[in-house]
């Protein structure tokens, strides 16, 4: 996939598992609601950084995709 | 409550129609006395249309309801002759405060735009714009203008024929028939018109109950809306307040879905809800109270063969954003112009689907906004309670998040892009003044643009050659020369960097095509495009 127009779904973080365990931090000793609430906020703090409409709506796309039946 | 409401502004009389010999036939009949109906009548005695309304009242509308008023709206009522009283009766506000819990999350200004006649916003209550239109309509009337109003008239039956409409109207001394060339219904959402011809009106019906308590009290509250989601005095749901003249206030509190209307209007209640909000021991008289849930939604088309639909009417949408009433004028606007031309044979009568086209687009505009900003407000699900809350909380610290927040997207006017109507552009001139677009107003030569235009097809000569008059299709189109040194920000808004300009502007102030120079068979071509005939 074209970087410079399209969603990149190659590999991108240098320190998986380092990113992983900070997400599973961040959500640590949250109740479901709070945890619900910080996913929010993150996701709209990433989509504005990503600021791109096209890569956004590849984004929903493929995480809509990607749903379990 | 105000007397206003009570005193018939357009009492029973009757008219020599009920005792004519055969049907009497009118040119146009409106159908409802309201704002839009009123302001329809307005435009069309103006240009010495002859127009009959009909109403099955006799008073201004009973409460504030509609009193938000935009600036394009503004303007229209400008050219029909009640700007200047609106203006100055008129609350004049430019901020606006959204608050979470008891946090100011975000605050925006209109920012007016200097150069402009007509302010970005005013609030005033309804019936004190219809009492301007009725006024309005008098002055016109002992002027000789054909306009008539007749109260307590209330059509009962209609039939929709190829060239005309016969309609039954119920009056206090009995039914009578009459005539019109062509109808206009402005009769509201409920439109009987509509319902009597069997036409369709869909959309989404949204479930939660608003609350209006309008309020006389004497506070030191600044002239701006706020608005709350989940105030500590409305758990859960949100609150409006907003500053009409005669310190009057609109409190708008969100009630939720299932609720016991009985109930929630009792004094009481009401008494209890004003108090947690503005302070145990405050003072005020309510004025106006009323329970409203919505609909976002409209009409196919907004032409019936004869029969025209405009205002509440042919569309409806949710209160936030103040794109009801002020929608509502964008139609006569549009339309009253082109039933005109239709009338004196100037215009083929397809011009008149033109109006259908162009505003079931700024309908189609209205409802999604509105309905965008309905989601926001009222949460239909879990996680869009969720996302909502998380944009409020981030709103807080984070710039970024505010234009997110959405507690109504503020009416902005309609730019007809794609109309069939719209002739050449010149993609080198402002964006903002393109085909389609109503005209940006700006000083000139000491007044205002927007006092110059309107009511007939116009040449704007902005620093370029032109003829002297015009004339096309049997119109005469007025030339307007602007001198754009003497006229700075008409120039930005006109010619951006440019050095000259020709504008063709339709009767409604709505640019209809533009130029560089000065091309009599490119003017022709678009005048033409215009009225429908190519």
């Amino acid at each position: 996939m074209n970087r410079t127009t399209g969603l990149n779904t190659q590999p991108n973080l240098a320190d998986p598992d380092g990113f992983y365990a900070a997400l599973m931090a961040a959500h640590e000793g949250l109740t479901k609601a709070q945890s619900d609430a910080l996913n929010a906020r993150l996701v709209l703090i990433l989509a504005n950084h990503i600021g791109d409409e096209e890569v956004l709506k590849q984004a929903l796309a493929a995480a809509r995709k990607s749903a379990r039946a | 409550m105000s007397k206003i409401f009570e005193t018939p502004l357009y009492p029973y009389q009757r008219s020599p129609d009920q005792d004519a010999p055969r049907y009497v036939r009118h040119p146009v009949i409106v159908v409802g006395a309201g704002p839009i109906g009123l302001a329809a009548a307005i435009d069309l005695a103006q240009q010495d249309v002859p127009v009959v309304v009909l109403d099955d009242n006799d008073k201004v509308s009973f409460g504030s309801r509609a009193i938000c008023f935009a600036k394009r709206p503004l303007e229209i009522l400008d050219r029909l002759g009640c700007g200047d009283a609106m203006v100055e009766k008129g609350v004049t506000w430019h901020t606006g405060k959204v608050f979470t819990d008891t946090r100011e999350t975000y605050r925006f200004d209109l920012l007016p735009e200097g150069g402009h006649k007509m302010p970005a916003f005013i609030n005033l209550q309804q019936y004190h714009l219809e009492e301007f239109l009725v006024r309005r309509v008098r002055e016109l009337e002992s002027r000789g203008r054909p306009i008539e109003i007749r109260g307590r008239n209330r059509v009962s039956a209609i039939s929709n024929n190829g060239n005309f409409v016969r309609l039954e109207v119920d009056t206090p001394e009995g039914p009578y028939n009459v005539e019109a060339d062509w109808l206009i219904a402005c009769d509201g959402a409920g439109s009987p018109i509509r319902q009597m011809l069997g036409l369709d009106f869909v959309g989404k019906v949204f479930e939660d109950n608003f609350l209006i308590a309008d309020v006389i009290m004497r506070a030191d509250f600044p002239s701006e809306r706020w608005f709350w989601f989940d105030p500590p005095f409305n758990r859960g749901q949100s609150a409006l307040l907003h500053k009409q003249p005669d310190n009057v206030w609109r409190i708008d509190f969100q009630l939720g879905r299932d609720i016991d209307r009985e109930e929630e209007l009792k004094p009481e209640n009401i008494d209890r809800r004003l108090r947690a909000m503005l302070g145990e021991d405050v003072e005020y008289e309510l004025e106006w109270s009323s329970i409203y849930t919505f609909q976002c939604r409209r009409m196919e088309k907004f032409r019936h063969g004869r029969v025209l639909f405009a205002g509440d009417a042919a569309h409806q949408v949710s209160p936030f954003g103040a794109r009801g009433a002020n929608s509502g004028f964008q139609d006569t606007d549009n339309l009253c112009w082109k039933l005109k031309l239709v009338l004196d044979g100037t215009a083929p009568e397809t011009l008149l689907d033109s109006y259908s086209d162009e505003r079931t687009y700024g309908a189609d505009e209205n409802i999604l906004n509105s309905t965008r900003s309905t989601e926001f407000i009222t949460p239909k699900s879990e996680i869009s309670r969720i996302f909502r809350d998380a944009v409020l909380d981030l709103a807080v610290e984070h710039d970024f998040a505010r234009p997110l927040v959405n507690s109504g997207r503020l009416s902005v006017p309609c730019t007809y892009d794609g109309s069939v109507l719209n002739g050449p552009d010149d993609p080198a001139l402002p964006r903002r003044t393109r085909p389609g677009a109503p005209a940006v107003d700006a000083p000139l030569d000491g007044g205002w643009l927007l006092d110059r235009l309107g009511d007939r097809f116009q040449l704007l000569l902005i620093g370029a050659d032109g003829p002297e008059r015009l004339n096309e299709s049997g119109l005469e189109i007025e030339v307007l020369r602007v001198n754009p040194e003497k006229n700075p920000e008409l120039r930005a808004r006109y010619l951006g960097d440019a050095l000259a300009a020709v504008y063709l502007l339709r009767p409604d102030q709505h640019v209809a095509a533009r130029w560089s120079a000065w091309d009599e068979a490119a003017t022709r071509a678009a005048i033409r495009r215009a009225l429908g005939m190519e």
